[in-house]
This record gives structure tokens, sequence and C-alpha cells, in this order.
């Protein structure tokens, strides 16, 4: 682990056992196969009966820890209200941020953990299936297939789980896409309403639970709501993971309690400006960032918000608009097409944010750009454009001094090198199925 | 002079309307690719270019509907209602017949399911809609084989100018085709043809 | 009933029928695509946008009275 996150799991003691620090990530020198997970937290706490853990949760006051932080009771008790066994449990391990490494993390050192959340939330809500969504090329792939049969043998899973292969698209793990792709389709999004909660795979109402936040749940129902509190703030209890992008360029996954200060998690000495929550997030300055927490209290005033987690430092010679152009041409490449203002806005404002990070850009592109953003925002069926559109105006805040360079023919930049990871090359329809 | 009775008035009467509904079926085939090409009428609006479709096509209606019910009211020939609608049951030209008759139920299924599609669902109507591509071909072998009309003269040529629009409509609008790519393959096309791919931000 | 006009932005193609029926509540984009009014529909546009949703050949707008 590097100096800023060894820092960031010291100010907490781990003890023996499980219910400590960190909570999800298994203890260091502690295994992640079955053996040591049962050792570590015992098997899994079925409630008996459906229904009997939402209360918990509710009192919890567990949050989403996909990028949405919707209470979980709440999408619990919607998709509970259904007839018995007929909804479907999904957990969301599709994780098509680039920037962010949590969720194939969590699978690789704790899947057990996620597995057990998977069966506790199909028993609070009486489903009849439980799928585990998973994007196609991560590296815990083929261990995933070995767990469910060791698990099996143990008699700890009450409903099968089946494994469904994600795309890596960026909308992979929207929840209309994961519900058309487990349903047999691709992963594009659908028009909503109806919300999958109430008719989602197969027209089933559908639970869908990033992974992360099944791993906090299957920890709550062993150690109950007041343990889930103990750690991060009132208003947003417990911890998170975070995946870490440092200046220097290394990048980890780290668990941190809400609430502590970035300062803390990222090294902002030699950064120009921190991208919180991913390509659907918002640049800060780094001395502004400096002095907030991991926290929706501290950043949603900032104008950002913690979403899954990422956390990405700019090192200061690097150009935050050329970042960004590479970013937006990501993010258009990356619409699904079906909806007009999207599939032709999207392109334009990629267009016109490669012009601003060029030497010489059109004098009217600010214009355009905002043109744009305004005739993009709220006119998709998903939150594609919107994502979009908060990142970009981000970007034109912050970099606004940037932007005068450039206007001038001059660049900040010491190199024009990528620093932000983005896929590369655009994809066809086959990649989106 | 034979006298033209009644029931001859009724024959002629429903080989002339025969005609006219397959020349407006013809157009209305037309104008719908037409509409869902997004191509327009010089001059015309939008929403004249759609009233258009569907007022030709009620006025087909009405054509076909005189044209079935003089065939059925006549006496040279037997034919029965039922026949009109149901397939290849009558004793008249069963074939040639019954393939009016086929027409005739799917034009039906489209022309009611236009009238109800805000009740029905986008998916149900258009899975319908597309019956139409069946029935105007059906419509023309019933029209050029039920009476020698069509196999000679001016009717000839009329049927083969039909037929000749029809089929160039329909060239033009495959050619015009907007969707042929899949959808999420039309925005790296779009920023390809900008030549956006390889620029992309990079110095 | 107050009732207010709304797109499916995946069904809708731009034919831009709409915007020639119902002016006063939909604008067409620079790409053709429907720009809708947020306020509801006035009593005497309503006939009109009836027909505008009648009429949309994708059968992708809709009009939904507010409860």
């Amino acid at each position: 682990m590097s100096p800023v996150t060894a820092a960031a799991t010291q100010a907490y003691q781990a003890p023996a056992g499980g219910g400590g620090f960190p909570r999800l990530l298994p203890p260091a020198g502690q295994g992640t196969d079955l053996r040591a997970h049962l050792g570590l937290h015992g098997p899994v706490p079925y409630r008996g009966s459906a229904g009997a853990l939402i209360a918990d949760v509710r009192a919890a006051g567990l949050t989403g820890r996909g990028g949405a932080a919707f209470p979980v009771h709440r999408k619990l008790e919607a998709v509970a209200a259904a007839r018995a066994g007929r909804a479907i449990v999904v957990g969301n391990a599709a994780e098509g941020e680039p920037a962010s490494h949590k969720d194939e993390a969590l699978l690789f050192l704790a899947p057990h953990l996620v597995l057990d959340g998977l069966q506790l939330a199909a028993e609070a809500v009486g489903a009849g299936r439980a799928v585990l969504y998973v994007r196609g090329d991560l590296r815990a792939r083929a261990r995933l297939n070995d767990y469910l049969p060791e698990r099996d043998a143990h008699g700890l899973d009450r409903l099968p789980v089946e494994i469904v292969w994600s795309p890596n698209r960026f909308l992979a793990g929207e929840e209309s896409a994961l519900a058309s792709r487990v349903s047999g389709g691709p992963a594009v999004p659908r028009f909503t309403p109806p919300r999958v909660f109430e008719r989602g795979v197969d027209g089933r109402p559908t639970l869908v639970q990033n992974v992360e936040t099944l791993a906090h749940l299957a920890l709550i129902a062993r150690y109950g709501p007041g343990w889930f509190r103990s750690l991060g703030t009132p208003d947003e209890p417990g911890t998170m993971l975070c995946t870490l992008r440092q200046a220097s360029g290394s990048v980890d996954v780290a668990e941190a309690a809400i609430g502590t200060p970035l300062a803390t998690l990222l090294d902002l000495s030699a950064a120009g400006a921190v991208l919180v929550g991913g390509y659907h997030g918002a640049w800060l300055p780094a001395a502004h960032a400096a002095g907030l927490t991991l926290s929706n209290a501290q950043l949603r005033p900032a104008g950002a918000f913690t979403g899954a987690g990422v956390l990405a430092a700019l090192p200061a010679g690097r150009c935050g608009l050329i970042e960004s152009a590479r970013v937006a041409r990501y993010l258009a490449l990356e619409s699904a097409g079906q909806c007009g203002p999207c599939r032709n806005g999207l392109p334009s404002i990629a267009g016109a944010m490669a012009e601003l990070a060029g030497p010489d850009p059109h004098p009217r592109v600010l214009d355009d750009l905002s043109r744009w953003a305004g005739l993009v925002e709220g006119r998709g069926a998903c939150h594609h454009p919107d994502g979009t559109v908060r990142f970009l105006r981000s970007a034109l805040g912050v970099f606004g001094p940037e932007i005068g360079l450039h206007q001038q023919g001059r660049c900040s930049a010491a190199t024009g090198r990528p620093f932000l990871p983005v896929p590369a090359g655009p994809s066809t329809e086959a990649d989106w199925s | 002079m034979s006298g033209i009775t009644s029931s001859t008035a009724l024959w002629y009467a429903s080989r002339a309307t025969g005609v006219v509904g397959l020349v407006l079926l013809s157009a209305v085939m037309i104008i719908g690719m037409l509409v869902n090409r997004q191509g327009r009428l010089p001059g015309l609006p939008r929403f004249a270019v759609l009233g258009l479709h569907r007022n030709l096509s009620l006025l087909a209606v009405a054509f076909v509907a005189i044209h079935v019910i003089t065939a059925v009211a006549d006496s040279y020939v037997s034919i029965s209602l039922a026949a009109a609608v149901i397939p290849f049951i009558s004793s008249y030209e069963p074939l040639w017949l019954g393939l009016g008759a086929v027409a005739f139920d799917l034009t039906a299924a489209v022309i009611v399911t236009s009238l109800l599609r805000r009740h029905i669902g986008r998916r149900a109507w258009r899975a319908v809609h597309w019956l139409a591509y069946a029935s105007w071909p059906v419509a023309v072998v019933h029209g050029i084989y039920s009476s020698h009309d069509m196999q000679s003269g001016p009717l000839l040529y009329l049927g083969l100018a039909c037929i000749a629009a029809v089929l160039g409509a329909l060239g033009w609008r495959l050619i015009r085709a907007r969707t042929g790519l899949p959808r999420a393959d039309r925005v790296p096309q779009l920023m390809a043809d900008q030549g956006m791919l390889a620029r992309a931000g990079d110095r | 009933m107050p009732a207010k006009l709304s797109v499916n932005p995946i069904a809708c193609t731009g034919h831009g029928m709409c915007a020639e029926l119902l002016p006063e509540l939909i604008q067409a984009d620079e790409w053709g695509y429907p720009l809708i009014s947020g306020q509801p529909v006035p009593v005497r546009l309503l006939k009109q946008a009836k027909r505008a949703v009648t009429d949309c050949p994708a059968l992708a707008l809709r009009l939904a009275s507010q409860k």
C-alpha cells in the first residue's frame, strides 16, 4: 500500500476477527479464500424471513456505493413488495468507469462478502433468482467460477447464483442497461418509467445493487446498524472504497471512513486539480479540495459528489483541458447512440473540447460548448449526457486560466502525455452484447 | 345492342372501383415510405404529407368497400360476402378472389390498428403496419388475375405504372435508409467522418 | 386536469411532426429533435396536443395528466 493509504488505516486499529477496520478489505496478511472468510466473519447470517433485514439496513443508513448514493432500505422495500419468488436481485460489478477499480478489487479480495450480501438481499426481498453481473474482462472472472461450487459444498447459498458477463462499456452498469443485458439483450439503457425495481429483468421487479453495497450489507447483517454507524458521519455513515490515483501515477484502492479529509487520501502537494467522482463527476482546484472531506455534505456545495469513490489528483505539469478533452471524446464514443440529442450533441461537444485543448481554438468555441451543453442536458433516456455536461462545466470552470492561455496559443503543460485512463478506440455494436 | 342490366352495371362498377382502389393503394404505399424516411413533398409541411397518406388510405378503403359490395351484389357471378373476407372459399376464381380477400384482411388490420394506434402501443402498431408490404403485392396479383381487365390495353399500362412506381419508391427507401448503421455505431462513424477519431486532443 | 407533454427519446427519430403541429409548445433543436416546453398544456391547445401525440410517426410523444 502507498504511504497515503497506510496513513488512512493507521488511525484505526484492526483487531483480530471481523468488524474491525478495514471492514471490507481483509486485514493485512489475511487470506481471501472461503476458509479465511468463514473464520473471520462466520457463515451467512440468514434471518429466516423475507423483509427481516430491512429494518437494520434502514437504521444503519446504508446508501448505495455505485455512485447514486440512494438509500438502500428504500430500494429493498420497493422490491420486497413483489409477490414471493418473483423478484430478482443483481449484484452490479460492471464497473464501466475506467478510472474506478474498487469493484474489481473487492471481488478479488472479499468475494465472499459480496456473495453473502447477494444471498441476504435475496432473502430480504423474497427473490426467486440471484445474478452477479460482472465485467467480462476482470481478472477475478476465472476465480468466481470456483467460488460458487465451494460455497455450495458448504451449504452457504440458498439461491444459485448466475454469472452474467457485461461488456466493457461505460454505460453497461446503468441499471436499465443491466436489466436489458441480463434479460438477454444488449447492455444499452432503456426508456424509464417503469424503473427496474418495478419492471426490470424479464419484466420482473429487480433489485440492482453495487457489489460494494452488498458487501456492506453482509457486514451489517452480522455486526448490526450501530456498528456500521461507528465510522463515518451521522448523515453519511460507514466506510467506502475509493480508487486513488495519485499525482505520482500510482493507483490504489483504499477503504476510508466517510468524512476522511481528502488531503489524507491524496497527496495534493504536487497536484493542480482533483477529479472527484469519476468521468461523470467534477474537477476541483487542488487547494480547494485540500480543505474538503470525503462526504457529500462537503462535496455537493463545491459542485462535486463522492460517487463511486474515484479520486484523481492531476499533477501540476499537466493540462486539464487536454485531459478533459480526451475524456469528453471517450464519453461521446460511449453514447449508446439511441437518443438524438446525445448522439449528435456529445460528438459536437467532444469536437469543441478538442478544439479548446489545441493551440488555436476557434473564438466561438466556448459559446458552442455552452449551447450544446444546454441542448443535451436532460434530453436522453439515461443520465449520460447530464454527467458529461457536469464534468465538462467543472473543467471549464476549474481550468479557466488555462483556457485563456490556449486562446493566446500557449499551454501550461510540460507534457501532453495522457494521465487519466481512457480506453483506446471505438467499439462496435457487437461490444454491447 | 344488348341491354345494360343493373347487374352488368354493378359488375363494371366493381371492376372500375377495384382498379381505382389499386391505384390509391399504390399511392398510399409510396407516400407511406416517404413519411417513414422523413422525405418531403415540395411545398407541403410534414403533417400534410402524413395527412395525405392517411386520407388516401381512407379513400382507398372507401373504393375497396364499394368494389367488394358491388361484386357481392352483382348476380353475374356468384360471390358471397363471406368470400370477400374469408380467403379461397368462393366458387368463382377461388384462388385470385381469395387473394383479394387476403389483401382485404391485411389492409383492414393495418387500417384498424392505425385508427387505434394511440391505444395499442408502438411495437404492436409497427408490427401490424409492416403487413402493408404484404397486402399491396397480394392486391396487385388479385387485380391482374381476377378479371382480364389489367392484362391488356390502357389498364395494363396503368398497372405496370403502379408497380414501377411502388418498386421505385421501395428502392429509394432502401437506399435512403438512415438507420443502416446500428445505433451504437453511429457515433463512432460520425466522429470518424469529422476526423475526430485520430485527433482526440492528443499532442 | 393539467397535462404535460413528454417524449421517449429512444423512440424519437426526429421526424419533427410535433414541432410543426404544436409550435407554441414544441421547437425543433438544431438536429431536428423536439424541445418541449415543461409547462402544462393550455386548455385551448389540448386538442392539437392530442393530435400531435397520435400523429407522431414513431409514437414517441406522450401526454400525461399530472395528478
